[in-house]
Formats: C-alpha cells, sequence, structure tokens
C-alpha cells in the first residue's frame, strides 16, 4: 500500500497485550484515515451504552494516508477517537505538529488503545516495539515535562509525545490531549478518557520509509499547494491568524460576550488580533511539512504575567476574552497557558468560566461556592484562579470540571439556562442568534457545539444569504459544507488549509489518488463524505441520541440580542429551529426524527451498520 | 581557484526557518526517492517552537570529518569542498560523526555507511523546495557578509531608538 502504512495496532492495556492487524482497501477507501477511519474503528470495537470512562471504551488514534509524506499540513496530523465523557456520543478531536508524522513512519494507521494498566504507564511505540512503561514520576506532571522527561528518559530527542496533565488524570471532562508543546486535540474531553485507561502517554518514534504512489505528479501537486499557501486563499493565517475574527465578529455583532449576554464587545479593540500582533506575538511558526506557518506564539513581557508564554487561536481567546468579559490579553494568555499546564480544552475551560461568573452574577453561585471569589464578568484575576481549581478540581473547580452542562444540574437554582452547551459540549466563539445557516450546523454536528463540523458561518458572514432568516433550501449549503469538511478531518489536511484547494473534491480526490495510487473520483470522494457523517450519526443513535439532541444553547432559543448593532433582536425560536431540523434531514435523506435510512446506509455501502436503525425508525 | 566564492554551502537563516522538515523531506525524496527524514542529509532542529534551524554540511577546510577517518573513506573534492565517501572503505566506524560539531555526516539508517550533503550537483532541492526563503547557498564570506549587515541594521535601529 502506498501512502497508507497498511497497518493497525491494537494495545490492551489491562494485560499488555499488543496485536497488529491490517488495514483493508476497502475500510481505507471507504473512510479514507483521520477521523473516518477512527469513528469506523470505534463503531466496530466498541458496544453500545458503555461509560466512557469504563476500560471497554476504546480509544482510537489514527493519522491520515498523506501523513509523513511532505504534502503540506496533511503530512502532520493526528486524530483521536473515542466516546466523549462531555457528550456520550461521538467525541473526536485532531491535532497538528509532528507526532502523527512519527506514529505513520513507525508503520502504523491507527492504534487502538483497550482496557485500562493497573497502574499509570505510558506507551512505547519504536517502530514494531511496542512496550508500556512506568509512569509513576510522570503522573502528576504537565503534558509539557512529560514531553521532556520522556525524551530524557528514551535517550532520544526526535521521540514525539502526546500525553495528559492533571487535569486528565483527574477525569475532568474538558481534559485535552496534548503534542508537541502547544498543540491539542483539545475537544470532547478524550484527555479524560487516557486518564480513566491510567495512561498518560504515548510517544513514538519511527524510522520507516514513506513512499507514494505517483511521487512526480505529486511534487507536483504539492508544489502548485506551496503557491497557493503562500497566497491569498491564507493569507489570515499567516498574518493576523484567526484572532483576526474578533473585530469582525464585534462589527457584525457576533462575538459572545459575558456568556452570551450580549454580541459585541466594548473592549474588543484591546483583544483583538491588531492588538495581539503589536504587543504580544514573538514569532510565528508553524507544524511539520506545512507552508503557511500560523503559530501565533505569544509572550507577555511585563506586569503580573511577564515571562508567559502560549500560541494564541480566536476561539481561546474569544473563551477567555469576550465571554468572560475580559479586555486584558495579558490575562487571557496566562489563562490560556494554564490550560496547557493542566491539559485542558481551553475553549470549554473559558466557556465555562463565563458560565460560572453569570451564575454568580444573577446569585446562583455566591462567595461560600467560589471560595471567596468575586467572579464577575470582567475579573481577570478571579478567571485565573478558576482555571487552577478547575485543573486541580478543587472546590468550585470540581464541579465546573464536569463541563457546563452536568455543572449545571449540580448547581441546579435555574443554571441551567446559562449553560451554553450543545449535546454538552461548550460553545464556541459566534453568536449563532444572528447567524441562522450556522445555527443548523451547529444543532446537528455529531460531536456537538462546534464551528468546525460545518464551517457555514462563512455563508453568513459572507453575506451569500440573509442571516436573520430562515428558509427552505439552507441546510443544502450546510451539508455541502459538512461532507468537505469531514473529508479535511479523513484526510487530516489542516482546515486552515482548506482554500487552497480550490476545486474541493476534485482536488482532494486527486491528491488522495496520488498519495495512494488507489483512484478516487470527485464524486466519491463526496460520498465519502456523506457517508462519513452518516456514520458519526449513526454512532450517536446508537448510543440513544434523538432529534430533542439536536438542539441549540437555551440563550440562543430565548434572549434576543440586547445590544445596539445589526443584528439587535434576533433570537432562534423552536419553530424555526424545527423547521430547520426537518429541511436539513430531508435533504440528508433522513427521517424527521434524523434517522438514516436503510436506503440511505445502503447507497452509501454502509449496510453493516443498518442494524443501528433496526427498529428505530417509525412508519 | 580559491576565489573567495568557491565552496558555497547550504546555510538556513534562523530568523526565517520555521522548522517545517520541507527540506528534509524533499531531500530524503531527491537521493533516496522515499520520504524519511533519516535519509535527508539536511536536518532540522527545533529545540523550541522558537528555536528552529535546519543544518547541512558546512564544507569545512581541512574537514575534521576527514582528518578523523581512520580508513581514509572520506576525501574532499578540491574544487568543491563537497565530502565525498568511499562506500566500500567505510564500514560505519562514526568517528568522523563525532568530529563532525555540526551533526551534519550521518550514518544511513540502511546501509549504514556515512552520507552527507552533496550539494545535489549544484542545484541543491532543499533550497529550491524551503516555502520560507529560509535556505541559501552561501560561501563562508558571504555569510560573514550577512551578519554583518544585519548586526548593523539590528545596531542602527538601537541608536535610532534612543
Ligand atoms: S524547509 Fe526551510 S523553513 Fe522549513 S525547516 Fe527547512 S530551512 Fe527551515
Ligand atoms: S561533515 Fe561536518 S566536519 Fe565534515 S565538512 Fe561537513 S560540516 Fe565539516
Ligand atoms: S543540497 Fe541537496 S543533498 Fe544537500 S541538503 Fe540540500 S537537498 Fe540535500
Amino acid at each position: 500500500m502506498y501512502g497508507y502504512a497498511g497497518k493497525i495496532l491494537r494495545i490492551n492495556l489491562s494485560n499488555g497485550k499488543v496485536s497488529l492487524s491490517p488495514l483493508e482497501e476497502v475500510v481505507a477507501k471507504r473512510y479514507i484515515g483521520g477521523i473516518g477511519l477512527g469513528m469506523y474503528l470505534l463503531i466496530k470495537n466498541s458496544k453500545a451504552g458503555v461509560d466512557a470512562f469504563s476500560p471497554e471504551n476504546p480509544l482510537i488514534l489514527t493519522t491520515g494516508p498523506l501523513s509523513g509524506t511532505i504534502a503540506p499540513t496533511g503530512g502532520n496530523g493526528h486524530a483521536f477517537v473515542s466516546k466523549s465523557p462531555l457528550t456520550g456520543g461521538l467525541g473526536e478531536s485532531k491535532s497538528h505538529g509532528f507526532f502523527g508524522t512519527e506514529l505513520k513512519r513507525a508503520g502504523y494507521d491507527a492504534v487502538i488503545f483497550e482496557g485500562k494498566a493497573e497502574k499509570p504507564v505510558y506507551v512505547w511505540i519504536d517502530d514494531d516495539n511496542v512496550q508500556l512503561m512506568d509512569a509513576k514520576a510522570l503522573w502528576g506532571k504537565s503534558p509539557q515535562e512529560t514531553e521532556d522527561m520522556i525524551r530524557e528518559d528514551l535517550g532520544d530527542y526526535y521521540v514525539r509525545v502526546a500525553a495528559i496533565g492533571p487535569a486528565g488524570e483527574k477525569l475532568a471532562r474538558v481534559a485535552c490531549i496534548m503534542n508537541d508543546k502547544t498543540r491539542a486535540a483539545g475537544r470532547t474531553g478524550l484527555g479524560a478518557v487516557m486518564g480513566a485507561k491510567n495512561l498518560k502517554a504515548i510517544a513514538v518514534r519511527g524510522t520507516k520509509d514513506i513512499a507514494v504512489a505517483k511521487p512526480e505528479e505529486f511534487l507536483e501537486f504539492v508544489k502548485m499547494l506551496h503557491e497557493r499557501m503562500r497566497g491569498p486563499a491564507t493569507e489570515k493565517y499567516r498574518t493576523l491568524g484567526t484572532p483576526l475574527n474578533v473585530l469582525v465578529h464585534n462589527s457584525l455583532g457576533a462575538l459572545p460576550t459575558r456568556n452570551f449576554t450580549n454580541a459585541t464587545f466594548e473592549g474588543a479593540e484591546l483583544v483583538s488580533g491588531e492588538y495581539l500582533n503589536k504587543q504580544f506575538v514573538a514569532k510565528i511558526v508553524g507544524c511539520s511539512s506545512c507552508a503557511m506557518r500560523c503559530e501565533h506564539l505569544a509572550i507577555v513581557s511585563e506586569g503580573p504575567y511577564k515571562g508567559t508564554t502560549t500560541r494564541v487561536e480566536y476561539e481561546p481567546l474569544w473563551a477567555f476574552g469576550p465571554h468572560c468579559g475580559v479586555d486584558r490579553l495579558d490575562a487571557i494568555i496566562k489563562a490560556m497557558e494554564l490550560c496547557n499546564l493542566y491539559g485542558l480544552d481551553s475553549l470549554s475551560t473559558g466557556n465555562i468560566i463565563g458560565f460560572a461568573m453569570d451564575c454568580y452574577e444573577h446569585g446562583i453561585l455566591s462567595k461560600n461556592d467560589t471560595g471567596g471569589l468575586e467572579l464577575r464578568f470582567g475579573n481577570a484575576e478571579a478567571m485565573i484562579e478558576m482555571v487552577h481549581k478547575i485543573g486541580k478540581r478543587e472546590g468550585l473547580g470540581d464541579i465546573l470540571a464536569e463541563g457546563v452542562k452536568r455543572a449545571a444540574e449540580k448547581i441546579g437554582k435555574g443554571a441551567e439556562k446559562y449553560a451554553n452547551h450543545i449535546k454538552g459540549l461548550e460553545m464556541t466563539g459566534y453568536d449563532i442568534r444572528g447567524l441562522k445557516t450556522a445555527a443548523i450546523g451547529y444543532a446537528v454536528s455529531f460531536r456537538g457545539a462546534d464551528h468546525n463540523r460545518h464551517g457555514a458561518y462563512a455563508i453568513d458572514l459572507k453575506g451569500a444569504v440573509d442571516r436573520f432568516k430562515v428558509e427552505k433550501g439552507r441546510s443544502k449549503y450546510v451539508i455541502d459544507i459538512e461532507d468537505l469538511y469531514t473529508i479535511i478531518d479523513s484526510l487530516m489536511v489542516c482546515k486552515f488549509s482548506r482554500g487552497v484547494y480550490y476545486k474541493e473534491f476534485e482536488d482532494l480526490a486527486r491528491y488522495y489518488s496520488l498519495v495512494t495510487g488507489i483512484e478516487m473520483s470527485p464524486k466519491e470522494m463526496r460520498r465519502a463524505g456523506e457517508r462519513i457523517n452518516n456514520l458519526g450519526r449513526l454512532f450517536n443513535i446508537r448510543e440513544g441520541f434523538t432529534r430533542k439532541d439536536d438542539h441549540l444553547p437555551p440563550k440562543v432559543m430565548s434572549t434576543p440580542i440586547p445590544d445596539n448593532c445589526v443584528s439587535k433582536g434576533s433570537y432562534i425560536s423552536q419553530e424555526e429551529l424545527d423547521f430547520m431540523l426537518d429541511d436539513y434531514y430531508a435533504h440528508r435523506g433522513w427521517t424527521r426524527d434524523g434517522i438514516p435510512t436503510p436506503d440511505k446506509l445502503n447507497e452509501l455501502e454502509m449496510d453493516e451498520l443498518a442494524y443501528i436503525v433496526e427498529g428505530k425508525i417509525k412508519k | 581557484m580559491a576565489s573567495i566564492h568557491a565552496r558555497k554551502f547550504v546555510s538556513s537563516d534562523p530568523e526565517k526557518c520555521v522548522g517545517c522538515c520541507v527540506c528534509e523531506y524533499i531531500c530524503s525524496y531527491e537521493k533516496e526517492k522515499v520520504f524519511n527524514p533519516l535519509k535527508s542529509r539536511i536536518r532540522v532542529v527545533r529545540l523550541d517552537s522558537l528555536i528552529n534551524m535546519s543544518l547541512a554540511c558546512r564544507l569545512c577546510e581541512n574537514a575534521p570529518c576527514v582528518t578523523a577517518c581512520p580508513r581514509d573513506a572520506l576525501t574532499q573534492s578540491k574544487e568543491t569542498g563537497i565530502i565525498l565517501v568511499d562506500e566500500d572503505k567505510c564500514n560505519g566506524c562514526g568517528w568522523c560523526i563525532e568530529a563532525c560539531d555540526y551533526g551534519a555526516i550521518m550514518i544511513h539508517p540502511e546501509k549504514r555507511v556515512v552520507f552527507t550533503c552533496d550539494l545535489c550537483d549544484g542545484k541543491p532541492k532543499c533550497v529550491e523546495w524551503c516555502p520560507e526563503d529560509a535556505l541559501d547557498i552561501v560561501s563562508t564570506d558571504t555569510l560573514a557578509q550577512k551578519a554583518r549587515i544585519s548586526a548593523v541594521r539590528k545596531l542602527f535601529q538601537e541608536t535610532t531608538k534612543r
């Protein structure tokens, strides 16, 4: 096989047993790699209804067919897939850097971690040699320290590590898995799945060759991508980076502020990408094989947080900034650095603190609950204290580490009204009250609140449609991008590079064929994208999800945008949501309850999974 | 001969290099038709995200690697300064590796003999492919010129700031 390593590694942490199986070509072609392959392996290797923290919930790690080649951004990604401890549905999260490349060179397309180690361990994958190593000395350490210690321990600088921090060890449901110091597989709490398995880290060193099917044409294609990557399609990422969004969203009344109380932020200038670049960004670097370079490394050079450094992206900046009403970038950077050190999903963590602040403002939480903290919107010091508490599961932090949905249930007193999540996953930095196309994508996303599963905000923000209106056929746009995005996440090319595939499915199909030698038409590629979206749906249906789980955060459905801005007064009613869901399901070829029909599954060559919908379709 | 412009080698500008490893990929492909950094003649070091640099053979004067070799497997081309490896003589003992300050001569993972940058017949692939234009083919003299220019520029900026 070209591109693919052709092997799946299975590691049973309970008994240390290691085994190999081949990656079959039909599976490769149907599910591509990355999240697609990971989701397929998950559904085949798990039983319905297992607890996310049970040894019986496998954690799947995958690379993609492009991993380890010179393919820009595709060369370097990896994905984790498991049942999410936050949503109880499909959990998937991707990261880039150098780790995935190394795993591919070690000879694997996927690793399935099963069972649970008796004592803390890390897995050491040294090409064909796989061992469980004692991780006692690493327990309690940050992912960054863990990485250094393992490298030191193994005596090889080129060892790559993905690790969890104290938050993952303590089963914080918003824990992430970090690699290459600043990169996170952040969402859906998979760090806690590692923690539940007593698996502190995965260390990899691979020395094998990666060959592609049509090298000369492939290199020509890559060269063209390099050119495009220096052009306008990626300019945003090379210059201001995603924090560019701050002022854009603010001007459109789409910047969720103070836990979705407002949609504009008076302090936006102070937390803008422009200001960040001028005052804080020390260098912009990139991942292995990438020609874009997007990683904005910020350093705080003065004040109480002097010396703090982290990579900055819009979402966490938003979560700790406008969302918490904080207009101090030094404090935001500090909070993000702490998330890296504890191994917390910074987006979810910031979101939860904003929620807690809202509860405090409404008298649902008091100083008694917060350990004396004045947890008001805008209180940067209290915000940072709360990150520590969540990372350590201390006091109120213990409850908040459960994620916004469970935390609200535990707190009670109507806290649910302020818990902005979908399927249990915390909301991201788009105020969808005035982005009604995006709202469909959010509601149906298989991993919960997520702009990255559909990218439908682009349609609203570009002004291609009336974003304040709900109308028939709108879901068609959403579906198109969803299908494209599942392919992007399965080939594991970086989403920031999506603009360089001018012909979308055609370019991606060609890319795939050049690397793997497996012929794939643009149409088949699109179908694979649709298949993977149906697969995500099937997993959730198997876990008991219904139409009711395609919901929107409470504030989005109850509180019209109050600010004097273009989106004033906008929100989404239940009727509108129902209308959108009907439209979406119909376009997907699903029933009115959102269930893929056996005919649909047959068309997508997924008959083997049709058992999941059996008996669930009402006549 | 002995022109000041002779003996050029591949050097990366740490200010520009982002540690993306494209040079490693293309070098291993050019030389061995596979992607594998272990088979690249140029190697990237990324100490943390802020410090990256790639390194290839510097074509040293009186090359220490050549001197160190106990089997006379290494010679330095008089014309170009490139280190030539006689694969029949080399037994992979590693003395040259120890002698090189840059880690620029290394053992081939399969052939078990050393290999190093040969400048791709004067058309360095890594220079052509580096997406950051961080690589250049320079002589020690032009390298020093560059360093002087950037130092003066910095000093100048500092004095004008005050
Ligand atoms: S290709 Fe250029 S930027 Fe990338 S690592 Fe090599 S020298 Fe540095
Ligand atoms: S291999 Fe090392 S010692 Fe030999 S010439 Fe090159 S840089 Fe100098
Ligand atoms: S000049 Fe050629 S051989 Fe030398 S490092 Fe660059 S690509 Fe490799």
